[in-house]
């Protein structure tokens, strides 16, 4: 049985907390309860309870944070149920989530100075129907994540829907166990990031007008790097077209607008049955980490790619930035499909590399493929032109096991 | 400016200390249930920790502290004491903070100097750590405009007020009282509570208590409230940030340490970020040398690095201290004002790094 809270018990159970119900408790809340209800709920609600927000909008001036396990909250809607942050005066985010097994479904988090929602160190998170949102469209001064976990495990973020994120809409950080699908990311610098994670389903998305569609990351010094066994397929990554609005600094301010996939470093990721269209820098690219850095445990080149299966329509016509212009320089217009910067360790480039770490690629007959020979370029530029065979990258990877994650499993 | 500040500590110092010689052996005692019950009392008043609140004189068993460099929250002067129950004492520890048994309490007030106030202080909250069975307990409580009772605020609290600046002046400002979560936003050690303050660097110099000048971490001992302190040597000890006398970058590494370690460390809710600023940490990457900002957003001010030696400037550690902006200025919680001198301080350290 279920304790059913009204609004006006609520101050009862805040009231009585020390008396340690067994059960699990239902607190409903309504905008007109007030904000520091809602604050008082999040911090005294118990393992096990629920949160109910009713429809309507909340104006808070600082963040939430959720730190009991077992907690579900759930909104009306992720148009019905809003909590606004435009009046924020102080934390890093609308939301933060430090516990486990915790259910976040159907409302709507906007218009946060930092990042919307966020998890750390979460086992068992999901983010469900929400809507992370800044209104005012692209701006650099908007948060950069809409939808974040970092060092969390067992990550499901399904039909959720982010906009204006000033460095990527869902973003997925040194996590492991992770499933993003059926959601949307649009108007973002990136739409969907998977950076530094272990193991990571990422199907049935649309991203769409953002400045790149889905990446997928490796970045050094991080307490959890060397990313591996990421498949992307199913996925819609579409009129990325938004001019890239990411403050300086920030490693996916480097990224042009118009790119529909692009994997930076990692091992054994897997793109396919995906459909690509409208990227006016490259449908799908893959390159190493292109900055100096210091950390002798990091492999700043991708291992083991495989492309297959996918779909693409026009593009590459109208390359962004430095990015774009180099491999257009390389690869002259319109930029082809698929794009590999050809970097490698140097005794890999002298000799040859492992039939695991290499680039695999089979797609439709009419796909245009380019090695940029990076490497050979910058060190004999007078001789060598990019090779666009891409018969000679025939072969296939065995596929990472699904990701198999609790909330998905019976019950 | 240093030299002023000093002098105005020591009065205040004085004061307090006369304060305590004259309530000493007053009847005041903790209640040790009150530490304990797992719900909070609504009133500061029921734990017992002062003998006279508004004074902020302890009492019996109550021992004021500090650390010798402190965090920074909008100017707040704070009154720091520690409480350990008859018979119990804390562990020493050489990095950490010290290991408290149950029973024990953490009281920190933040107050204001104001001239016509009884001490000279207006009182804004005081926030207890409580060390329950089950980990550390953190609460706030609000003091009344009269400041003979403070009240439990589970939600926090945003008061508005001015508050004088060290340069002179007074600034408006909304003092934010933090939640309960909050609380754990900064006092987290591997997802548990954690006090911050009491590490043996940080108390590891003369305080001056009622009886005279004394080395924290001997009193400590002596007053049986702390086993296990080393004979002599090898304690470690963090300089006073504003003792030009000091190290510069000693005097840098003690204000990273206290004011940003807690999060930005291998264990902390920062851990993610790979921006280690602990007193000890040794790698210059994870000091932010040439390091890339991971999740800055727009933190990152348009800048490469965190810290790019010899170019303040060009550091996001300096730009994010000097700002006082949401979802840009760190430490993210407890100031909504900068402090110059801080800035200034890094600002060097950073200028005439190689």
């Amino acid at each position: 049985m279920k304790r059913n809270l009204s609004a006006g018990a609520l101050a009862l159970t805040i009231g009585v907390f020390g008396a340690g119900f067994a059960q699990a408790a239902e607190i409903r809340l309504a905008p007109e309860d007030g904000t520091d209800k809602l604050i008082e709920a999040f911090i005294m609600v118990e393992e096990g309870d629920t949160i109910l927000l009713g429809p309507g909008r909340w104006d808070l001036a600082d963040g939430l944070v959720l730190d009991a396990d077992g907690v579900t909250v759930r909104g009306a809607g992720a148009e019905e149920t809003v909590l606004s942050f435009k009046g924020q005066t102080g934390s890093g985010e609308g939301l933060l989530v430090t516990s486990d097994d915790v259910v976040l479904e159907d409302f709507a988090v906007e218009d946060t100075k930092g990042d919307g929602i966020k998890s750390k160190g979460s086992d068992v998170i999901t983010f469900r129907n929400l809507r992370v949102e800044w209104t005012g469209g692209p701006d650099e001064k908007n948060g950069a994540y809409g939808v974040y976990p970092v060092s969390s495990r067992n990550v499901l973020i399904e039909g959720v829907t982010v906009r204006g994120a000033s460095d990527a809409g869902i973003y997925v950080g040194q996590s492991q166990d992770i499933v993003v699908r059926n959601s949307l990311a649009e108007f973002n610098v990136a739409g969907i990031e998977i950076e530094n994670c272990y193991r990571a389903d990422v199907y049935g998305n649309m991203a769409r007008h953002n400045t790149g569609g889905i990446l997928i990351f490796d970045l050094p010094n991080l307490p959890q790097q060397g990313g591996h066994d990421i498949r992307v397929f199913d996925n819609d990554s579409v009129d990325n077209d938004t001019p890239n609005f990411a403050p300086e600094g920030n490693i996916v301010g480097g990224v042009p607008m118009g790119t529909g996939i692009m994997v930076m470093a990692n091992r054994n990721v897997h793109i396919f049955g995906n459909r690509l269209a409208n990227n006016g820098t490259v449908h799908v690219i893959v390159a190493a980490y292109p900055n100096d850095y210091d950390d002798d445990n990091y492999m700043f080149v991708p291992r083991g790619v495989y492309i297959h299966g996918n779909t693409y329509g026009e593009g590459g016509t109208a390359p962004d930035n430095e990015m774009g212009e180099l491999i257009a320089e390389r690869t002259g217009t319109p930029v082809p499909d698929i794009v590999w910067d050809g970097v490698t360790r140097i005794p890999e480039w002298l000799t040859w590399v492992a039939a695991e770490n290499r680039l695999y690629i089979d797609e439709a007959e009419d796909t245009t493929f380019a090695n940029a020979k990076m490497i050979s370029h910058m060190l004999l530029p007078w001789s060598v032109s990019p090779d666009r065979d891409i018969s000679n990258y025939a072969g296939s990877l065995p596929e990472p096991a699904p990701v198999e994650l609790p909330q998905d499993a019976e019950g | 400016m240093t030299a002023r500040l000093s002098l105005s500590f020591l009065k205040r110092a004085l004061l307090a200390a006369l304060l305590l010689g004259a309530t000493t052996g007053a009847a005041a005692a903790v209640d040790d249930a009150a530490i304990l019950a797992k719900k909070p009392p609504r009133l500061l008043s029921a734990f017992g920790f002062f003998a006279d609140p508004a004074l902020q004189v302890p009492a019996a068993g109550v021992l004021p502290f500090a650390p010798r460099t402190p965090l920074f929250t909008d100017f707040a002067e704070k009154r720091r004491f520690v409480y350990v129950p008859e018979g119990e004492s804390a562990a020493y520890d050489p990095k950490e903070a010290f290991a408290f048994p149950v029973g024990s309490a953490l009281i920190k007030t933040f107050a204001y100097e104001a001239a016509d106030r009884p001490g000279g202080l207006k009182l804004v909250e005081t926030r207890v750590l409580l060390r329950q069975e089950v980990g550390w307990e953190a609460w706030a409580y609000v003091w009344n405009e009269a400041q003979t009772e403070a009240e439990l605020k589970i939600a926090g609290a945003k008061i508005p007020m001015e508050v004088p600046l060290p340069g002179g002046g007074l600034e408006a400002i909304t003092y934010a009282v933090p939640n309960k979560a909050q609380c754990k936003g900064c006092h987290e050690v591997s997802g548990v509570v954690t006090p911050i303050g009491p590490k043996a660097r940080n108390l590891n110099y003369d305080f001056p208590y009622a009886e005279g000048p004394e080395n924290q971490l001997a009193r400590w001992a002596s007053a049986g409230i702390l086993t296990g302190l080393p004979d002599a040597g090898g304690i470690p000890a963090v300089p006073d940030w504003l003792d030009e006398t000091a190290p510069l970058d000693a005097r840098a590494r003690a204000w990273l340490d206290i004011n940003c370690a807690h999060c930005h460390r291998a264990e902390g809710p920062a851990s993610n970020s790979g921006l280690f600023l602990t007193w000890d940490e040794q790698d210059p990457v994870a000091l932010g040398i040439g390091k890339r900002p991971v999740a800055a957003g727009r933190g990152a001010g348009h800048l490469k690095v965190d810290i790019e030696p010899g170019d303040p400037d060009a550091s996001i550690l300096v730009y994010r201290v000097e700002s006082a902006e949401p979802g840009v200025m760190m430490p993210e919680l407890g100031r909504s004002l900068s402090e110059p001198r801080a800035v200034a301080l890094l600002r060097e350290w950073v200028a005439k790094m190689e």
